[in-house]
């Protein structure tokens, strides 16, 4: 303790001589304000230049589109004003008309089942096959390379592979479904299942990224915490439970989060499998907002900017809290 | 104090940053602007844009639109976009003030265009429709306006396979009305085949191939939950319900409903005149769809318009009238529609057309009873009660609630959607 204290004071005085030094070298350098005033200048001019590309790069690309998507769902722009540019002012007039449509309420109830289905599905999953992968055995390496193909594919080619195996008359799943003497389900067709095959198609394409970030995870756990806690007599049960889960709470955090956010904005697959149909069985708000602007021959644009920002409201809701739990997590 | 002023002055200099980034990203919207006009207005060059991408620059079509062009004294720069596409496409250019001198563009997509402001009405580039019929001329015709000239028309009839027809007994001329259609369809089933496909998807191409049932029964569009309506969804639901259609026209677009009616076990689809060389191609032969009473169901109009988009220098619509006139002068708009599969839409076009193949002969008495979607008067009215017409659709297709209930829904929806 005594010789920390030493050392504390012998460096104190090091930096103390140091700064007296700079301070007696100035004047002996002549004309001292004016030179340090431009250096100053001229560093802050160059700190300035740093930072410009950035500050352009966010102003273009992520703060105007989301100013002018603001600005489109607050008036009432029509394909006329497309051209003339002219859009009434309408205030909440827009989002009042979305929240009253039939729409809304089947579409945010889809989104919401969309995405907390796919997300505890693909993170359970995820989290089960990363535990199974980390004990290393014989081809490990290249089942988990397997796992990593939905990844690798494009949505396009999932999507369109999925809606072929679920078809109600000539899909592969019936047929196996046929041979256990079970009926057909039309799966993309009906209103009761259309909403349940695109959400197993989405966790299936969504497993790899779980299993990845879970593993990488598990890695970073030490052996030792897991052989004291083995040598004093916890099961394997108990040992997930007790250290390796709450060791990953970090990681699952920010997996959860990243698959709240992709999930939420999940388009294409659900766009290639049924369209949201039948009817609004499985319309979700960002199938919907496409619905709106693209998917009629009128395009109704100001209503569509009110569905997306809807999404963009959700998504800051769930990063809010996310950021919440973390300081909560860092101040324990 | 050295510090608090440090701080203001970088907050002052990051406020000045960001204003200055906007002007800078403001400044070059507006550029791009000022530099549209100037472009739309280059001397001897033509604009011209069509649906039509798989037209290479070698192919007949392409080279047609560069000698209308060098007629009538310019070069012609053609782009082919996709059909969905070019909508936006048309729109955004029109913002920018960088629209084609020439756009051809789908028949419904016309009243949208011409609500926006975005084309010119004949009366101002001069367009001559006089020889047009006037069932096909009708989608682009907008409050008493026109905005351009038909290329041709497509539209829809029956396409049937002789030989399933042959086993289950089934003469297609006794094919007159729903209920003969229907008894057909059960006779086909009792061999085993499925008796009919269609496309009932939730887009504009499942309104499009209800419209001939919804028509034919004699519904209206401005009354979607008239009994009529309800008589032509309950046809369609019903065929599903039992076992006369697949489950999958809930999902189906024309072309893999047509895919299904390719393999052959299916003894009708619903289908376009685009199909016409591949049903030759499978023995496939043709009826027109019936009304529910009897006679034949007034069938869409498919097909694109030539239209001439509203440019800053008036001056260029006269060389573009001059253009379209040309591609639809009758032997080439004969040829044209020969290629693109389309029935002229003059008199004229479909007896050269007639001359040349008899076969036709089917197509040009289905396009005669064609109504184009956008007609009555109804506009830019149509997207938004042929939205909740094709909800309606799916809502009976899937069971998730009565032809009667949907269709009720529908209408009240397209009431709040025309009001708002």
């Amino acid at each position: 303790m005594k010789a920390i204290t030493q050392e504390r004071s012998r460096i104190r005085k090091t930096a103390t001589r140091h700064r007296d030094g700079a301070a007696l070298a100035a004047p002996s350098r002549g004309a001292p304000g004016s030179r340090a005033r431009r250096t100053l200048r001229s560093t802050q001019w160059a700190a300035w230049a740093f930072i410009a590309p950035v500050v352009a790069y966010l102003v273009l690309f992520y703060a105007y589109p989301l100013y002018r998507n603001i600005d489109l769902s607050i008036r009432s722009y029509t394909v006329a004003s497309f051209i003339s540019g002219d859009a009434p002012f309408a205030g909440f007039a827009n989002y009042s008309a979305i929240i009253s449509n039939p729409t809304f309420a089947p579409a945010l109830i889809n989104t919401a089942i969309f995405v907390f289905a796919s997300i505890a599905l693909q993170f359970a999953i995820g989290l089960a096959l990363a535990v199974f992968f980390h004990r290393n055995f014989r081809l490990a390496g290249i089942l988990r390379a397997l796992f990593l193909v939905p990844w690798l594919l494009p949505l396009l080619v999932s999507a369109s592979t999925w809606s072929w195996m679920l078809n109600s008359d000539s899909g592969i799943v019936n047929a196996f479904l046929g041979a256990l003497g079970i009926g057909p389900v039309d799966w993309l067709t009906s209103p009761t299942w259309s909403l349940a095959a695109t959400t197993i198609a989405n966790v299936w394409i969504g497993i790899p990224f779980n299993l990845v970030i879970m593993y990488s995870g598990l890695q970073s756990i030490s052996g030792d915490v897991l052989e004291a806690a083995s040598i004093d007599g916890a099961g394997g049960w108990q040992r997930f439970w007790r250290i390796t889960f709450p060791l990953l709470r970090p990681v699952s955090a920010i997996t959860l989060l990243l698959g709240f956010v992709y999930t939420l904005k999940v388009f294409d697959i659900i766009w290639i499998m049924t369209r949201g149909g039948p009817a609004t069985s499985s319309t979700t708000l960002a199938i919907w907002s496409y619905q709106l602007s693209f998917g009629s021959l009128l395009p109704d644009f100001s209503s569509a900017a009110a569905v997306g920002n809807v999404l963009i409201i959700i998504a800051v809701l769930f990063a809010l809290i996310y950021i919440r739990a973390r300081h909560r997590l860092e101040g324990t | 104090m050295t510090v608090h002023a440090s701080r203001k002055a970088r907050a002052v200099g990051a406020a000045l940053l960001a204003i200055g980034t906007v002007t800078a990203a403001l400044a070059g919207c507006s550029s791009g602007g000022s530099a549209s006009s100037s472009a739309s207005g280059g001397g001897g060059t033509y604009t011209f844009w069509d649906p039509y991408p798989q037209y290479t620059a070698s192919s007949a079509w392409a080279n047609l639109v560069a000698s209308c062009g060098t007629k009538a004294g310019v070069t012609i720069k053609r782009t082919g976009y996709d059909t969905t596409a070019l909508t936006t496409q048309a729109l955004l250019a029109a913002q920018q003030g960088k629209s084609p001198d020439i756009l051809l563009i789908d028949n419904p997509v016309v009243s949208t265009l011409a609500k926006a402001g975005a084309l010119t009405t004949t009366a101002q580039n001069g367009l001559s429709t006089g020889s047009i019929a006037a069932n096909i001329l009708d989608a682009g015709v907008i409050n008493g306006s026109t905005y351009g000239v038909p290329i041709g028309a497509n539209t829809l009839a029956l396409y049937y396979n002789p030989k399933i027809l042959a086993a289950a007994h089934v003469s297609p001329s006794s094919i007159t009305s729903w209920a003969t259609l229907t008894a057909a369809l059960a006779k086909v089933k009792a061999i085993g085949k499925k008796g009919i496909t269609f496309a009932g998807i939730n887009t504009e191409e499942g309104s499009f191939q209800f419209l001939p049932w919804f028509w034919g029964a004699g519904a209206n569009l401005t009354n979607l939950d008239s009994p009529q309506a309800t008589a032509a969804l309950t046809l369609w639901t019903n065929w599903i319900k039992d076992g006369y259609a697949p489950n999958s026209v809930i999902q189906d677009t024309q072309t893999t409903a047509w895919q299904e009616f390719q393999v052959g076990n299916v003894a009708f689809a619903e289908n376009g005149t685009w199909q016409k060389a591949s049903a030759a191609q499978m023995g496939a032969q043709l009826i027109q769809i019936p009304g529910e009473n009897g006679g034949v169901a007034p069938v869409p109009t498919g097909g694109e318009f030539f239209t001439i988009p509203v440019q800053r220098d008036t001056a260029r619509y006269a060389t573009s009238a001059k253009i379209v006139s040309c591609l639809s002068a009758t032997s080439n708009i004969v040829t044209t529609d020969n290629t693109l599969n389309y029935i002229a839409p003059t008199q004229a076009g479909q007896q050269a057309q007639l001359a040349a193949d008899p076969t036709l002969s089917s197509w040009i008495a289905a396009v005669h009873v064609a109504k184009a979607r956008t007609g009555d008067n109804l506009a830019t009215k149509y997207p938004v009660i042929s939205q909740q017409m094709w909800t309606a659709v799916q809502k009976a297709e899937s069971g998730a609630a009565t032809p009667a209930a949907a269709l009720a829904t529908a209408q009240a929806a397209a009431t709040a959607g025309l009001s708002s």
